[in-house]
């Protein structure tokens, strides 16, 4: 899967908790729970489901890491490719 | 035969729009089975029958706008369901004459059907050289777009609008059935009366919270994210548990009195995106496990924001619970939500240094606030009720 694919899922799942977000405009590097206003449930119901959709592990103590586009894309890339190799 | 009536969701009520039945003549309903969607004020409401039995006739078709208390259907009571048991539904008083229907509102717009499309694969639509060259020049998807040329061929202005379309900002989504408008008319009622009505009072106390941290951490460690519990959720079961031993902060004040309930349920603050807001009951939280809590809570969230709240929900909260969360600012203090006493702020979860066994330590601390009810309870039962949300948190395994 790409990056190209992963931001495309992870736009999807995040414009299903903001669907008035445009999510091109939001900036890749900028910490979403502030740039779409999302609570800590929203951002739990993002996790799931990514989990569900890519069939990876999120444990908690990796949430930091998925707060930004970026991070979250290069995180979910790393997790995947590791799991395929 | 029992009438199934337009109920009452809060005193400043007076009509409903029947939205949808969910059951039809000949159905079976028990007691909470949702039957019927309305619109109020407050938004969209699915109503639940308190009364078991077969649905025997419907009184009043969708898109009606009726009085409170007219009957929207007939509903054949099973045998053994006492008239006057607790939970049935109010014996039919003098009969109502048939109610003048209130003219319907005007029908809701629909949502735009998808525009028609000239379907790449299964037509070859035709379409102008220089509408083609345009398309791939800018990456529209020729089957995305109507023609509006001879024989429906698309034409250089049909890409061109489609181009404006790419580009124009998404329409604004919206939960079907939720009507911001509405709902802040209802919340500036409610807080109108509150602020007129209700002597508040308001205390404030830091509370420790690493234990609840440390304690979820290694919960959350082992399960997946469907099962992971939030920090939100001790919270409204430290507050369910506490209202239980100081019921003078959980119930209702109607007619110049203090009714304790019974019951805890929690009315849970819903911020809904574009500036809304909802404090649908989570029932019995004294009674539910973390886990079941958490489930419950994650629901009727999501519910609340789709604006497929139940009837139930909006009338039986005792006691509301307002929590930031992990963002936002330190301390809230609440309006309380009439005819309730109390309502709990949590603010967001910030480090402090603080004193452990005369070290300082840096600390996880949420400031819990209480704004009650002076004509039902005073500052120093305030104090004893939050103390005892706090001391609650201190063991999260017990919660």
């Amino acid at each position: 899967m790409s990056d190209i694919d992963i931001r495309k899922v992870l736009q999807e799942e995040l414009n299903n908790i903001a669907p008035e977000v445009d999510m091109a405009s939001v900036d890749p590097a900028a910490d979403l729970r502030e740039v779409i206003d999302i609570d800590s449930m929203d951002f739990l119901n993002f996790i799931s489901a990514v989990h569900h959709r890519l069939g990876i592990d999120i444990p908690e103590i990796d949430y930091p890491k998925l707060v930004t586009l970026d991070g979250a894309i290069a995180y979910i890339g790393a997790k995947l490719g590791s799991s395929t190799t | 035969m029992v009438e199934f009536r337009m109920p009452s969701l809060g005193s400043d009520m007076e009509a409903g729009t029947l939205v949808e039945w969910l059951v039809k003549p000949g159905d079976l309903v028990k007691r909470g089975d949702i039957v019927a969607v309305i619109e109020t004020q407050k938004g969209a409401i699915e109503i639940e029958t308190f009364q078991p039995g077969q649905i025997e006739q419907i009184l009043v078709n969708p898109h009606s706008k009726v009085p409170v208390g007219t009957p929207l259907a007939l509903i054949r009571a099973e045998r053994e369901a006492k008239p006057g048991a607790p939970g049935a539904a109010p014996p039919p008083t003098a009969p109502t004459p048939p109610a003048a229907p209130v003219p319907p509102s005007p029908a809701r717009a629909p949502v735009a059907p998808p525009s028609p499309r000239v379907l790449g694969a299964a037509v070859r639509a035709r379409v102008s050289p220089a509408a083609r060259r345009l398309a791939e020049e800018r990456g529209i998807d020729l089957s995305m777009v109507t023609g509006s040329g001879p024989a429906g061929a698309i034409t250089y202005a049909d890409v061109e609008r489609r181009l404006g379309e790419a580009v124009a900002p998404p329409e604004r989504k919206r939960p079907l059935w939720l009507d911001l408008d509405a709902m802040r008319t209802a919340i500036a009622a409610a807080m109108e009366r509150s602020k007129r009505e209700i002597p508040h009072y308001y205390l404030e106390h830091q509370v420790d919270v690493t234990a609840c941290e440390q304690w979820l951490t290694q919960k959350n460690a082992m399960l997946p994210p469907d099962n992971r519990v939030l920090i939100g959720a001790l919270a409204i079961k430290a507050a369910a548990l506490a209202a239980r031993r100081f019921p003078a902060f959980n119930g209702f004040y109607r007619d110049n009195k203090f009714e304790p309930a019974q019951a805890v349920h929690i009315g849970v603050a819903i911020a809904i995106r574009g500036g809304g807001l909802a404090a649908p009951a989570l029932h019995d939280a004294d009674q539910l496990s973390l886990d079941e809590l958490m489930s419950q809570m994650r629901d009727l969230v999501q519910r609340t924001r789709a604006g497929r709240i139940r009837s139930s929900e909006i009338s039986d909260p005792t006691l509301t619970v307002s929590s930031l969360g992990t963002r936002g600012v330190e301390a809230l203090y609440g309006i309380i939500y009439p005819p309730q006493v109390a309502i709990i702020g949590f603010g967001k979860t910030v480090a402090r240094p603080w004193v452990i066994d005369g070290a300082i330590g840096p600390r996880s601390v949420i400031t819990v606030t209480l704004s009650a009810d002076h004509r039902v309870s005073d500052g120093h039962a305030g104090a004893l009720f939050l103390a005892e949300i706090g001391k609650l948190l201190q063991e999260p395994s017990k919660l």
